[in-house]
């Protein structure tokens, strides 16, 4: 069954249209990446699904309800906005505690929810402390923590780590790596290497359309061809560039990318690449340092997508 | 109703912790206070200025009607200016920052959010003229005489319903508005055209400045009543929560 199932979801902004027939269905228990580049339509697409902005038309369901501003939608689900807002004059605890309020908790089941997830985000010491003085970490951990209050069937994160410096990136990483298996996360973002780390279902959107939907491996194993990595000695860099050049033209070979001493060969037939790449490199008398064939990364997946798309 | 007072709570512990509860009660009991004070100086202190002596013996000696006309004057001039700068950014600042979108987003009903704002501040206003009222009550007592209490307290609360009508619509222009100085400057202009309306002398008595009025009047002419105003203010507030409960429900956060 789908946590999320949408169905051709529009949203226009006067001329602009922000979502163009979004169609999309979220595995429940999955970890699910929303990944484009800004504008593309992610955050349109949250405030849609929970409720929080209308579509001009399609619809949507989430958690088995149909979207709109109401308390059966509001229950079932936890939102984050980017860069999470807080009223600065209340302590950690007490928002945390307001916010089990508003989900109908008695005192004691609010106090001791506030209290499990403080300690999960690493809050029970700073618990007192008004958040004004908070660090943006600080405030993105207490925003997952006000999210989970309910203990959401869907649990909707925007950009939850692109504001944060490399060690709290991890940290928030691995809190949402953690809920895996407790909830379906939807999670939307730029950065590519986010959604690698945590995501098992990947979902990139371009221009409020879905350009693909698939698991992270099946993308990574449909959409790329082969890469393999030539890197020669530091002083072999020129050469190098010369020999790029040459091979650029040949038949298996699609794209030859260098980058100091090192070349990047993205190739059509992989068999033939490994004859003739090596026959080719042996002719060229660069001074060898290392020859492999590399994973593809996401990034190069996602421009992929982007320049079909843009071609269509 | 749980939710209600959930949402009241924090709008409570708001204006306590941002000092606007503090601000509000020590700014009104100071006028409640000096009041009656100030009308039975005056005299006094007008000789007492050099050259001015010669109008000393102009100026009748005070009464309490002075005293409850100074009263009526600070206080419901003083308790406006609060009503339109306080609650400019209830609505239109929790949208700027982004808060409202996030409680929200939890099982919350709008209604229920405006209406925690609009109690709060009937809540603030109250306790504001109470402490006001008493601390006037005593000192116009202390000076002049004690009036009847009930009177005292219809008077203050006449002030209270003339004030919660500009609250009301600084709400509705915050909801409407995503910016705090135009919710403000609207809620001005209202007044401003409130009083210009108000200079035909037949459809002042149904304005709400009529309550200001009155309360003054209650001391001067007791048994006039002036009902149409209280009709008008009371529907005034109803129809602008209304109307912000409406523009609310639709609109995107």
């Amino acid at each position: 069954m789908s946590a999320i199932g949408i169905e051709n979801l529009t949203k226009t902004y006067g001329a602009v249209r922000a979502l163009d027939g979004l169609s999309l269905q979220v595995a429940e228990g999955s970890v699910f990446g929303f990944l484009g580049a800004n504008g593309a339509g992610k955050t349109t697409t949250i405030r849609i699904l929970t409720g929080l902005a209308r579509a001009s038309s399609g619809t949507a369901r989430v958690a088995g309800v149909e979207i709109g501003h109401n308390g059966v939608l509001a229950r079932k689900i936890g939102y984050l906005p980017e860069e999470p807002p807080f009223y600065a004059w209340m302590r950690a605890q007490e928002f945390l505690e307001y916010t089990g309020q508003l989900f109908g908790l008695g005192a004691a089941a609010r106090r001791q929810r506030a209290e499990e997830l403080l300690r999960l985000v690493g809050l029970w010491e700073v618990r007192r402390r008004v958040i004004r003085g908070f660090s943006r970490g600080m405030r993105q951990r207490l925003g997952i923590a006000q999210s989970l209050v309910n203990r959401p069937q869907v649990l909707f994160l925007d950009e939850p780590a692109s504001a944060l410096d490399p060690a709290g990136r991890r940290d928030v990483l691995e809190m949402i790596a953690g809920l895996r298996g407790q909830c379906t996360v939807f999670m939307s973002t730029h950065i590519l290497a986010d959604v690698e780390r945590v995501c098992d279902t990947v979902g990139i959107i371009h221009k409020g359309r879905m350009a693909r939907v698939a698991r992270q491996e099946q993308l990574l194993d449909a959409y790329t061809a082969p890469v393999f990595r030539v890197e020669v000695t530091a002083n072999g860099g020129s050469d190098l560039s010369a020999w790029a050049k040459q091979i650029s033209g040949e038949a298996y070979v699609e794209q030859v990318r260098v980058e100091e001493n090192a070349a990047r060969i993205r190739v059509r037939d992989l068999d033939a690449a490994r004859r003739q790449l090596l026959e080719a490199l042996a002719r060229s008398g660069l001074a060898v340092e290392r020859f492999e064939v590399v994973k593809p990364s996401l990034e190069e997946v996602f421009l992929e997508l982007v320049n079909e798309e843009i071609d269509r | 109703m749980n939710l209600f007072f959930a949402a009241l709570s924090k709008e409570l512990r708001e204006q306590w912790r941002t000092y606007r509860f503090l601000v509000v009660l020590v700014v009104l009991t100071l006028f409640g206070l000096t009041s009656p004070l100030l009308a039975y100086f005056t005299p006094q202190i007008l000789t007492a200025v050099p050259g001015a002596e010669a109008f000393a013996g102009l100026i009748p000696p005070p009464a309490v009607v002075d005293a409850v006309a100074q009263y009526v004057k600070n206080l419901s001039q003083f308790a406006v200016l609060f009503a339109i700068l306080l609650p400019m950014g209830a609505v239109a600042g929790e949208k700027e920052r982004g808060t409202a979108a996030l409680v929200l987003s939890k099982p919350l009903p709008r209604a229920t959010f405006l209406l925690a704002k609009a109690a709060a501040y009937l809540l603030l206003f109250a306790a504001g003229f109470l402490l006001a009222g008493l601390a006037g009550y005593y000192y116009t007592g202390l000076l002049f005489e004690f009036l009847p209490l009930d009177q005292w307290l219809v008077m203050n609360a006449l002030l209270l319903l003339y004030v919660m009508v500009y609250t009301a619509l600084t709400l509705l222009f915050s909801t409407l508005t995503r910016s705090q100085a135009l919710a403000a400057g609207l809620s001005f202009a209202v007044l401003l055209a409130l009083g210009v309306i108000g200079i035909s002398p037949a459809l002042a008595v149904y304005l709400p400045a009529q309550l200001v009025n009155w309360s003054g009047l209650l001391w001067v002419e007791a048994g006039k009543t002036y009902w149409g105003a209280v009709g008008v203010s009371a529907g005034l507030i109803a129809a602008a929560l209304l109307a912000a409960w409406l523009a609310f429900r639709r609109q995107e956060l």
